[in-house]
């Protein structure tokens, strides 16, 4: 029934896209695949592309007949609200841009550096402080102690180092480093021994430049933590700093009236003339907007971390 | 380890200790990183047996015993954010992991490069924003004045829903969001373990005259069970930690909703940050932790039975 399948000698193993005779089964599932595809890559976009539209469109026009998938009544307005006043947005972009770029630079270089210790088949205490490290994610003392011990106790109570200390590393990442380092070959290390290098000199010139992937994956994972945080924010910042990070800013824009006022154009314009919901939907997109720029750059190596971090998660 | 470097382990600690002392400094920045917002925040879970107040301190607020726990099993309260967050998170599990492989199954089917790109990076998009703009999304949606959703109600000759007041639909609005934000990042591991499969178990399928549905039923599926069992297990190891950005950015202080849609992070962030109550709020993350902390040991003890190299530890 087959008999040209064996005389190719070849399968139909999904990774070898080659001209062979299709089963009935095998068009069916093929047509199947593609439009529950699609339909799955539509339901996912689809928000996006409403909030886009929505950020463009007339506020009478929303308030008349609610959001929608195309732009309703075509306008800026919205935008040109937030950089009439762009002080809140711009300080708040500087404060996330800050925290993002050192938070990243910083977590980096200490994450690598004990990934790389621990990844030492020669290190004796490698065992003892991954266990200490890891330990962290079994127990922890839960949201209030930690709340108190470091708002209080530390004194970050109002300060962006609470944010951005706290952000630095997760055991997750420096496990997922400790297991991209069995990419690096081992004789490297020996070789590097032989030649009397010291064992920062080894990990700083030999085995870092060949750990590029890792760094650009367990780097754009740092990135993201620091450009999407608000949580920390909300529980350490609060009202106490004039410039709120990025997502925090617009996490008060969407639940909070008078931030919105406050935001765009001072105290003084009265809320009911703001066109308040197309402005919630353009403050989204300025706030977003790097991400979803970058995003296609960076698509690849998450897919290469999360295929590495996966099991040892 | 033990027994491959014997002459290491028989070195006095002070040897061993001079001899990796750079590796050791390497360590110090996480070890003190986690000494300081991990293990020192340890025993201010003492808070759940106090009656807290910030005059006398942790240790010098009056100790009450269970008395924080009684009064969260007599309100029924402890069980109604258990069953919630359990729940929740098994259903994200279940539906999860069968979209998930459904996704990466079909995905296997694509042939052409450039759709499987622009798919992949469409599913992957919502995994990238921040749990604020996921709540803009669903503002976007579901609002009563202006939601898109209700916008299609009214053309369509229908009345509005007060979404945000029915708590009914709230479960399924939640499971439709997580997937919405995590199958195409989930996808990832199972398509990576399609791709590992043995090309030569598809060609032997072939031969025998396979169809589509028997290829994925008797040679995908199966060669998937190792994955999915270990993924599976692992969440179930996680089911007491609810994903707090979600259900707060959706849900938020809405307390008409509380009764589907409360989870042990959301009610414990909402004690400490707008009620200042640090005793019961300690004693529910108490809860959570050692609960949690015996559900991923028995699933760590039972991954090790299956396959040693899959356990954490």
């Amino acid at each position: 029934m087959h008999s040209s399948d064996l005389a190719e000698g070849v399968g139909i193993g999904p990774a070898k896209p080659r001209a062979i005779k299709l089963d009935r089964s095998d068009v069916v599932l093929r047509t199947i695949s593609y439009v529950t595809i699609t339909l799955f890559a539509l339901f996912c976009v689809l928000p996006f592309i409403m909030m886009l539209s929505a950020s463009l469109s007339s506020e009478a026009e929303i308030r008349r007949s609610g959001f929608g998938i195309l732009p309703k009544d075509f306008t800026l307005t919205a935008y040109e609200y937030i950089f009439n006043a762009p002080r809140q947005i711009v300080g708040s972009y500087i404060v996330t841009i800050v925290m993002t770029v050192c938070g990243t630079a910083i977590g980096l270089f200490v994450i690598a550096m004990t990934g790389y210790a621990l990844h030492r088949r020669d290190f004796p205490f490698r065992n003892h402080i991954s266990f200490f490290i890891y330990f962290t994610t079994l127990f922890s003392a839960g949201l209030a102690p930690t709340f108190l011990w470091v708002a209080r106790d530390l004194g970050l109570r109002g300060s962006y180092l609470a944010v951005f200390l706290q952000l630095l590393m997760t055991p997750w990442l420096i496990i997922l480093m400790k297991n991209f380092m069995r990419t690096v070959p081992y004789e490297i290390v020996e070789s590097g021994k032989v030649d009397g290098a010291g064992d920062f000199r080894i990990f700083a010139q030999l085995c870092l430049p060949m750990m590029k992937p890792a760094l650009a994956t367990i780097g754009l994972f740092l990135a993201l933590s620091y450009w999407n945080e608000w949580y920390l924010s909300s529980l350490y910042l609060g009202s106490t700093v004039e410039f709120k990070p990025l997502q925090y800013h617009l996490y008060n824009l969407i639940n909070t009236a008078n931030a919105l006022r406050n935001s765009v154009a001072g105290s003084n314009v009265s809320i009911t003339d703001l066109p308040s919901n197309t402005l919630k939907m353009a403050s989204a997109i300025v706030a977003t907007g790097p991400i979803l720029l970058l995003y296609p750059f960076i698509q690849k190596y998450f897919v290469s971390g999360i295929t590495i971090g996966a099991v040892k998660g | 380890m033990a027994a491959k470097v014997p002459v290491e382990r028989r070195k006095p600690l002070l040897r061993q200790l001079a001899d990796s002392k750079i590796l050791l400094l390497m360590c110090v920045p996480a070890i003190v990183f986690f000494i300081v917002f991990n293990y020192a925040p340890l025993p201010g879970a003492w808070i759940a047996f106090t009656n807290f107040n910030y005059r006398d301190g942790i240790f010098g607020s009056p100790f009450v015993g269970f008395k924080n726990f009684e009064f969260l099993i007599k309100s029924g309260q402890l069980w109604l954010l258990t069953r919630n967050t359990i729940l929740y998170n098994l259903a994200f599990i279940i539906f999860g992991n069968i979209l998930q492989i459904a996704i990466a199954v079909m995905l296997n089917e694509i042939r052409s490069t450039f759709f499987k790109k622009i798919s992949q990076a469409a599913m992957f998009l919502p995994f990238f924003i921040s749990a604020v703009l996921v709540g803009v999304i669903a503002f976007n949606l579901l609002n009563y004045d202006t939601g898109a959703i209700n916008a299609l109600i009214k053309q369509t000759g229908g009345d509005p829903i007060k979404i945000y007041s029915v708590a009914g639909i709230w479960p399924l609005i939640i499971i439709m969001v997580h997937l919405w934000q995590s199958t195409g990042y989930g996808s990832i591991v199972y398509f990576a373990a399609i791709m590992g499969i043995d090309r030569s178990l598809y060609e032997a399928a072939a031969i025998d005259g396979a169809s589509a549905w028997q290829r994925i039923r008797y040679v995908t599926l199966p060669s998937l069970k190792p994955t999915f069992i270990i993924l599976v297990l692992f969440s179930l190891g996680s089911i007491m930690h609810g994903n707090f950005g979600l259900f707060w950015n959706l849900v938020g202080n809405n307390a008409a909703l509380f009764k589907t849609t409360d989870i042990i992070e959301t009610s414990v962030y909402r004690m400490v940050l707008t009620q200042n109550n640090f005793t019961t709020s300690t004693a529910v993350g108490l809860y959570q932790s050692l609960f949690g902390f015996a559900l991923v040991m028995t699933a760590n003890w039972i991954v090790r039975r299956i396959n040693k190299d899959y356990a954490l530890f």
